[in-house]
């Protein structure tokens, strides 16, 4: 062995050794496994319950933490497969769901005396008149007051709208544009976003009133029109609104603000008198089917909404109990002023239904405070858009013509084969080719396992429909109901062409200006009286060397219509010259959200471009240059007759890559614009991801559309190759 | 005329032109980065609309923050999280790197010295199998992985990014191998080394910036992936980076300034592989490539 596949070796030997030596020590069998999604001051509390826990009944427990957003996915992903939780911490909202994906066993076995919680938290965690979790504690938003702007609180929300505060200070600050931020306005008009029959709720004269109250406030400018979470907890913390609604999770925030504040329950609409009730989150412990079977796992199930950890995690954590034999601690206002609330709220539907009303009340929402459309029909929109996505999935279909299909075609490629290993002109190609196999065959072994495989379960699964893992053949249902968009006129937005023209555009604007981009640069860079040129390469790479989803979501802030970078440049130019331009809502209107996201993938794929054009100007030489000159030719001649010309091949295929990359582009168009406004800067990637993950688990939908990107992509690529080959043929 | 002085002149402007030209390009490539890393220093929040991304109230309390995080383990010593998952970070993408390159150098090498039968059908099929969405192939792979035991292991997902780290090494090395002189291995070969021989000490040296690339390519994708690390890992202290940011923001409660100083954490190693590597980064660029 020479000394340096000697080493090569030893650095191969010693990453596998990181690897095994990471690994922790295994699991004990017996070990209980819980899963939560708490962080901070609630994950120490926590922890604190379980070792008790331990200490008291000898059995380990297994900690982790998970993102709340793909707490659903990862249980869907574990428990089948018998690698989830025992036990899982999660909001009871997701219990209809999860009880039909059969994730959650009973959880009546480890309840204590039912009259010990609260009645509402109870029935939030009933289905069917089983107890499926043990309640552990109730969250919902309320009202935060900053006693130091305003001494008297007002009982009405007009009162408070109608306060008058210092400039740039905001009545109010709540998250206006979101379905779950509405949600309390809504029900002080009398309306739901889901009726008792799981039909859409959020039609009607209630919604309409909410919504056009919501909007009033904003002209206002009463409160701020496109809040999210963080933008409130902001403005709150520093002073620049009076009163804002949020949650226990602002609370840790406001450590150390100097001002002195205090929450209470949301206030009354003096238009209906009637209060705004926000919804309830009950957080309770539930078990899956095989924690079920686990005596241990009721015990800790037990334990956790004990009123022991519930004390504990009150007085930590300012978690707010929902057992009614402890008491909020005197010394907490803060958890009164919740407790208050969270007998006036309203538990949240935990029907499946419940979560396909968020994405088209949300846009629905925002069209009408964007003065884009009136209520009526905006909710008009979001009831077609919810029917749309509740739709039955296609009738089942029989496979049998598609089963004669595949095996005519098995049957052609085995005759074919034979046919060919009988030729001996093709054996003796084959023996022939067999040192080059020796070379090959371990990457086609794992090509074939780990992209080939799947990729092709992949494609089968857009011939079927349903839930995962209960699907059924549907024949090509899905193709045509995507082709056709769904019975919808063809152009509208959202539909499969529609999509596919946005593509196609964004693909064509993002590599032209790449190419230009990184052209231009390169060229310049590569000028030979340049100074600094290191310093500047090694600057214009920066934006590549970032994870992109860190840039993304810094892109997203900037084009903050009140309070992005790109607005305080608006401003300053304004300052400056004197003009007034008007801050612009980026993600208000189709040519400035898709102008915002061409910015961020600019930015992004430039340098890639432009390291390509270093190298390949690397391989122009200098004489054929200086011949150029010679004869005559300008600047521009030689610039467009030698340089381009001669990097062009080197050039090409990155473009090819880079058109790929940017037609599948997800991670920008997602976090940047979210496909605002209304869905029209989606791209077919970011619309199949929807499919999959956010409506309704749509698997076979999402991989039709993932099959008819791959055949776009494929017949794009291949065209221009293709045709070059016709057009020599025919000469 | 006196071609000299004009020409010099001509010269300066130019010269001018190129560096505003560079200056804004940077000012554009910087401008993001600047607010990230102001956020991550910031004391307080002001919302307003400002311009000069400078830190509000300087403080070093973010980047401590996740820095020392720690996992409490019940019944147990506190673990020094952070440090955990920055080396399941680096260790899963040095993996992810070795593995991909490890298995498209003789398969590259093949394809541009060897002719055999299924070569251009192969090469083909590989450049197709980057155009499908990993959307609609992420669920099979889990039920292999589970298949292999690796669900949920960190050498699971290891070959979880070798799906396309190896696609794209094969594409990248294959084109850095056809631009090797054949002459060179020839002559290695008439000296009495045989193919192999002559493709270790030979080929592989001369092909050294490229795969250098190639590796670091690997290791990037690797090291700024979330969506499949965070469903694949099943445990905290197996977590990668990214992961762990992604936990920062949540629906409900968005921690940017911890997410902000997390972002840089986890971009200075890539920081500094890029510097070092960017003089090999041009030549081994071009030299690869790809060719359907």
């Amino acid at each position: 062995m020479s000394p340096r596949t000697g080493s090569f070796a030893h650095v191969l030997c010693l990453i596998f050794a990181l690897l095994a030596a990471l690994a922790p020590a295994r699991a004990r069998a017996d070990d209980l496994r819980l899963w939560h999604a708490y962080r901070d001051a609630e994950a120490a509390a926590l922890v604190e319950v379980v070792e008790r826990f331990s200490a008291a009944t000898g059995h380990r427990v297994e900690l982790l933490a998970v993102a709340h957003e793909s707490f659903a996915s990862k249980l869907v992903a574990t428990i089948p497969r018998g690698q989830g939780p025992d036990v899982f911490i999660d909001s009871h909202e997701r219990l209809g769901d999860y009880r039909q994906r059969a994730l959650v066993g009973p959880a009546t076995a480890a309840l204590d005396d039912p009259a010990v919680y609260s009645a509402q938290s109870l029935a939030a965690v009933t289905r069917d008149g089983v107890v499926w979790g043990v309640p552990l504690s109730a969250k919902s938003v309320a009202l935060f007051v900053n006693t130091g702007l305003v001494g008297h609180v007002p009982k009405t929300l007009e009162e408070i709208a109608a306060l008058s505060l210092p400039a740039g200070v905001y009545p109010l600050a709540y998250e206006a544009q979101s379905a779950y931020g509405h949600m309390p306005l809504l029900a002080a008009f009398g309306g739901r976003m889901l009726a008792e029959d799981a039909s859409f709720g959020f039609v009607g004269p209630a919604a309409e009133r909410s919504l056009a109250f919501a909007r009033e406030l904003a002209e206002r400018g009463a409160v701020p029109r496109d809040a999210d979470g963080a933008l409130v907890a902001d403005l709150f913390r520093s002073g620049r609104a009076a009163f804002a609604i949020s949650g226990p999770w602002l609370v840790g925030d406001l450590a150390q603000v100097r001002f002195a504040w205090r929450v209470i329950p949301l206030p009354v609409v003096a238009e209906t008198g009637l209060p705004m009730r926000p919804p309830l989150t009950v957080e309770a412990a539930m078990l899956s089917p095989q924690g079920a079977a686990k005596p241990a796992a009721l015990a800790l199930a037990r334990a956790l909404g004990g009123a022991d950890a519930a004390e504990l995690r009150q007085r930590q954590a300012g978690t707010l109990s929902v057992r009614t034999d402890v008491p909020v601690p005197e010394d907490n206002p803060v958890l009164a002023g919740f407790r208050a609330q969270a007998e006036l709220a309203e538990p949240m539907s935990a029907d499946p239904a419940m979560r396909s009303t968020w994405e088209p009340a949300f846009r629905a929402i925002r069209k009408v405070l964007r003065g884009q459309a009136d209520p009526a029909e905006a909710l008009a929109e979001a009831a077609h858009r919810f029917a749309d996505v509740r739709r039955p999935p296609p009738a089942a279909a029989s496979p049998t013509p598609a089963l004669l299909l595949l095996g005519l075609g098995l049957l052609l490629v085995a005759f074919h084969l034979v046919r060919r290993a009988r030729d001996p002109d093709a054996r003796q190609a084959l023996r022939r080719s067999l040192p080059a196999y020796r070379y090959v065959a371990h990457s086609v072994v794992v090509v074939g396992l780990l992209v080939f495989v799947p990729l092709i379960v992949g494609a089968a699964t857009s011939l079927f429909a349903g839930r995962p893992g209960e699907g059924y053949y549907v024949g090509l249902a899905n193709f045509v109901e995507i082709l056709t968009a769904r019975g919808g006129p063809l152009l509208a937005t959202g539909s499969f062409w529609f999509v596919l023209l946005v593509t196609f555009l964004w693909t064509a604007v993002n590599v032209v200006l790449h190419l230009g981009i990184g052209l231009a640069l390169g060229l310049v860079l590569s000028r030979p009286t340049l100074r600094l040129r290191a310093l500047y390469r090694v600057l214009l790479i920066i934006p590549w060397a970032v994870p992109s989803y860190v840039t993304a979501l810094a892109w997203k802030g900037m084009f903050h219509q009140q309070y992005g970078a790109v607005t305080g440049l608006i401003h300053a130019v304004n300052d400056l010259f004197g003009t007034s331009v008007e801050p612009i809502a980026w993600f208000s209107r189709f040519a400035t959200a898709f102008a915002a996201n061409v910015a961020t993938n600019v930015w992004l794929g430039f340098p890639f471009m432009m390291v390509v054009t270093l190298g390949a100007l690397t391989a122009v030489p200098a004489d054929v240059l200086e011949a150029a000159e010679v004869d005559g030719a300008s600047r521009w001649q030689r610039l467009t007759r030698v340089t381009l010309p001669m990097i062009r091949p080197a050039l090409a295929p990155a473009v090819t890559l880079g058109a790929i990359w940017t037609f599948n582009m997800f991670n920008v168009v997602f976090l940047v614009s979210g496909g605002d406004p209304d869905g029209a800067t989606d791209i077919l990637v970011s619309e199949a991801y929807r499919w999959a993950f956010t409506r309704e688990a749509q698997y076979g939908y999402a991989a039709a559309y993932a099959v008819l990107i791959f055949l776009l992509l494929l017949v794009t690529t291949r065209l221009p190759a293709w045709l070059a080959r016709r057009s020599e043929a025919a000469r | 005329m006196s071609p000299s002085g004009q020409g010099r002149r001509v010269g300066l402007v130019e010269s001018i032109g190129a560096h505003l030209l560079l200056i804004v390009a940077v000012a554009f490539a910087l401008y993001p980065v600047l607010w990230v890393i102001s956020l991550a220093f910031s004391g307080a929040v002001e919302p307003t609309a400002r311009v000069i991304p400078v830190p509000i109230e300087p403080t070093l309390e973010h980047l401590r923050g996740v820095a020392f995080s720690t996992l409490e383990v019940p019944g147990g010593p506190d673990r020094w999280l952070f440090g955990l998952q920055l080396a399941n970070s680096i260790v899963i993408s040095l993996a992810t790197a070795l593995v991909g390159v490890v298995i498209a150098v003789p398969t590259a090498y093949a394809l541009a010295r060897f002719e055999f039968v299924g070569k251009d059908s192969g090469v083909r099929a590989l450049l197709a199998t980057q155009m499908f969405p990993a959307v609609a192939s992420a669920i099979p792979l889990y039920i292999i992985l589970d298949g292999l035991g690796l669900l949920g292991t960190r050498s699971g997902l290891v070959l979880c990014y070798a799906t396309t780290a190896v696609p794209f090494a094969i594409f990248q090395l294959r084109g850095a191998f056809e631009t090797i002189p054949r002459d060179l291995e020839e002559a290695a070969m008439v000296d009495g080394a045989t193919r192999f021989e002559a493709f270790r000490k030979v080929v592989l040296p001369a092909a050294r910036p490229a795969i250098a690339v190639t590796a670091l390519f690997a290791f990037m994708s690797a090291y700024n992936e979330f969506v499949l690390a965070h469903t694949m890992l099943g445990r905290e202290e197996m977590y990668t980076v990214p992961v762990v940011l992604q936990r920062y923001i949540s629906e409900f409660s968005a921690d940017w300034p911890k997410f902000a100083a997390g972002s840089l954490i986890v971009s200075i190693p890539v920081m500094v592989l890029f510097y070092i590597a960017q003089r090999h980064l041009i030549a081994g660029l071009t030299a690869g490539g790809v060719k359907g």
